[in-house]
């Protein structure tokens, strides 16, 4: 299935709007859209919604031999999915850039910045450790994949407990959730990333932008950092060049994001904690809106109405004034074309056919108020009534139209009996 | 001799549903049954790849994510029974030459998973507004080692059970369109489910339509 282009005019729309300073769903230049974390029945699971954009992550352990390398940690994996319903554009199992460069980002922005202590995933030296698994799938794509992509799944590792494990001697034994509760990971800090988008080379940047947007976009900037303020990892694609000021402002307010980003986080987690203890039902089925309509309806948007006033009387003084009015327009009828403009046909027309003309008016059942003669009355009356009436061009066989005003109710009387006459 | 558990004793958990999750599909759901939840998103009509068009009616794709790790054989034997029952309640040949696309993410499994497979799937088919000559839903029986007949069993029901079974019945008409079973039962007690079945479906539907 191949995605809808962008139009030019959509492109040339967003980038005018850019460059007057605002944005399509009105936010200001540094603002993130609306995020919502919530969690699923098991222990790893995790929804972000961030506007739009939807993502789900899945923790999950298993217990494998370890690396040869490195025979007393851990390991973990990392997989992004672009599910196919998160755009028509994203296909099973192919690897497309796109997939590759999220993988990539994600493996660094997570493993690379040591963020869990592996060493702790160990059971048995060289023998036995815990594979801790991230599944995160793209449910639905309206721009900052990465960024949702990236607390959807520290947050997701924060949620997670691992069973418990018991060694005695040479025994190992793996303790199901029934007999002893599940551990957490130790997590030592949450890097999350937090994009920028760049428009007009490079001068002027947008915080987590939309679908729209980041096609429009030159380049994006990519900085994953903890609430520590310390960078994890950096990126910048698309090859625009940016100033040093530039990254250093963007560094300043990824920390500022960051730190709200973490509080929510970590609001989310300690109520969902509570929600478990209390023993309620949590879940995805928990979290549904119970019997409130909610397809087919939009939030309110605020729509700027600062100087509407003032602006629209410019508009109205500055317009054009009004068309004369055109004493007897020519309008032709739906469904006639006419090439040229104001000239009077020529072609000779037929005379008869007048008793089957009648029975097409009447059969057609017609509402407008179109009678048809060929009698001399009908043209006198039709001179009389010359000024002010609209004549219509109609590819009708007909010769003569006389249009009935209601303001000659007799000679309209007298017309509609006579084609009633006629139809029965 | 098979024992009927109080035939008027249908009990099916819970089940609720959303439409119009997702901005980007053409029609998305979310179905749940008790603990079981899915999500689906259709796509269509589309341009389909030459290789798959076909002249007269539109090709229907059905793809299930699992939730961890890359889709296996199970999942294309879903992907087969889901993909039979839309195609013979969808109006195929009003759009020949397209692509229709229903995609399924599992988000628990609680048990009667293929069940909330059709269900979803069914109403992400109804909010993309594509022609249907039926609506159909999905439902599973299990029979347990006494012979009881559980409807919508959960994972340990169905774990402890020695058959499961799921039909795929359509609105009109109540007859099956789809059946995919597991363990070992008998003629008598597979017409025992589908009774039972008509009971549950009723219920059912007079919740969702």
């Amino acid at each position: 299935m191949k995605d809808t282009p962008l139009s030019n005019c959509e492109r040339d729309f967003l980038l005018k709007a850019i460059e007057e300073k605002k944005r399509l769903d009105g936010r200001q230049t540094y603002d993130y859209r609306k995020m919502k974390i919530t969690f699923g029945t098991d222990y790893g699971c995790c929804f972000v919604d961030l506007g739009k954009t939807r993502v789900m992550a899945q923790v999950s352990c298993e217990l494998v031999a370890p690396k040869e390398s490195r025979p007393n940690e851990g390991i973990m994996f990392f997989n992004i999915e672009l599910s196919p319903m998160a755009s028509p554009a994203f296909e099973q199992g192919r690897q497309s850039e796109l997939s590759v460069k999220l993988n990539r980002q994600l493996e660094r922005c997570l493993r690379n910045s040591k963020c869990i202590d592996t060493e702790s995933l160990c059971v048995v030296s060289g023998e036995k450790v815990w594979q801790i698994r991230v599944d995160v799938h793209l449910l639905n794509h309206d721009g900052n994949l990465m960024d949702a992509a990236s607390i959807a799944a520290i947050t997701a590792l924060c949620h997670f407990r691992r069973p418990d494990v018991g060694i005695q001697g040479d025994e190992v034994t793996v303790y199901s959730p029934e007999e002893r509760d599940p551990i957490p990971l130790s997590i030592y800090h949450m890097p999350i990333s937090v994009s920028f988008s760049f428009f007009q080379q490079g001068t002027y940047l947008l915080v987590d932008p939309c679908e729209r947007e980041e096609r429009v976009m030159d380049g994006l900037l990519m900085i994953a950092m903890n609430k520590h303020r310390e960078i994890c990892s950096i990126q910048s694609s698309g090859g625009i060049m940016l100033l040093k000021e530039q990254v250093m402002r963007c560094s300043k307010i990824a920390s500022v994001k960051v730190s709200e980003i973490t509080e929510l986080l970590n609001k989310a987690l300690v109520n969902d904690k509570k929600a478990r203890k209390e023993g309620g039902r949590c879940g995805f089925a928990e979290s549904l809106p119970q019997e409130r309509i909610t397809a087919l309806k939009m939030e309110e948007t605020s729509v700027e109405m600062t100087d509407a006033t003032e602006r629209a009387k410019d508009i109205v003084q500055k317009a054009d004034a009004r068309p004369q009015k055109v004493p007897s327009p020519v309008v032709p009828v739906p469904g006639v074309g006419q090439v040229g403009q104001g000239l009077q046909n020529t072609w000779g027309l037929e005379e008869d056919e007048d008793d089957e003309e009648e029975a097409e008016e009447c059969d057609s059942g017609e509402e407008q108020e179109e009678a048809v003669t060929k009698m001399e009355e009908e043209r006198h009356e039709k001179e009389a009534s010359g000024e002010g009436d609209v004549v219509e061009i109609s590819d009708s066989e007909e010769e003569d139209v006389v249009i009935l005003h209601p303001a000659m109710p007799d000679k309209a009387l007298k017309w509609v009996h006579q084609f009633s006459m006629h139809c029965n | 001799m098979m024992e009927v558990c109080g035939s008027s004793s249908v009990t099916l958990r819970e089940f609720g549903c959303e439409q119009s999750l997702l901005s980007r599909p053409d029609g998305s759901a979310s179905f749940s049954q008790g603990d079981t939840s899915v999500l689906a998103a259709a796509y269509g009509p589309a341009e389909v790849k030459v290789s798959k068009e076909i002249y007269d009616r539109a090709t229907l794709e059905v793809l299930i994510q699992p939730k961890v790790g890359l889709p296996s054989v199970r999942e294309r034997s879903q992907e087969q029974c889901v993909r039979e029952t839309c195609e013979a309640s969808l109006l195929l040949s009003l759009h020949p030459r397209s692509s229709l696309t229903l995609i399924l993410q599992l988000i628990h499994n609680d048990g009667s998973i293929l069940s909330c497979f059709l269900n979803a799937a069914c109403m992400a088919l109804m909010d993309a507004g594509l022609p249907m000559s039926c609506l159909f839903c999905g439902v599973t029986c299990a029979i347990n080692a006494d012979g009881q007949i559980i409807t919508d069993p959960t994972a340990v029901q169905e774990k402890e059970s020695r058959a499961v079974m799921t039909f795929a019945i359509d609105s009109t008409k109540r007859r099956v369109m789809m059946s995919s079973t597991k363990g070992s039962f008998s003629v008598h007690e597979l017409q025992q489910c589908i009774a039972f079945y008509r009971d549950s479906v009723s219920r059912r539907y007079s919740k969702t339509l």
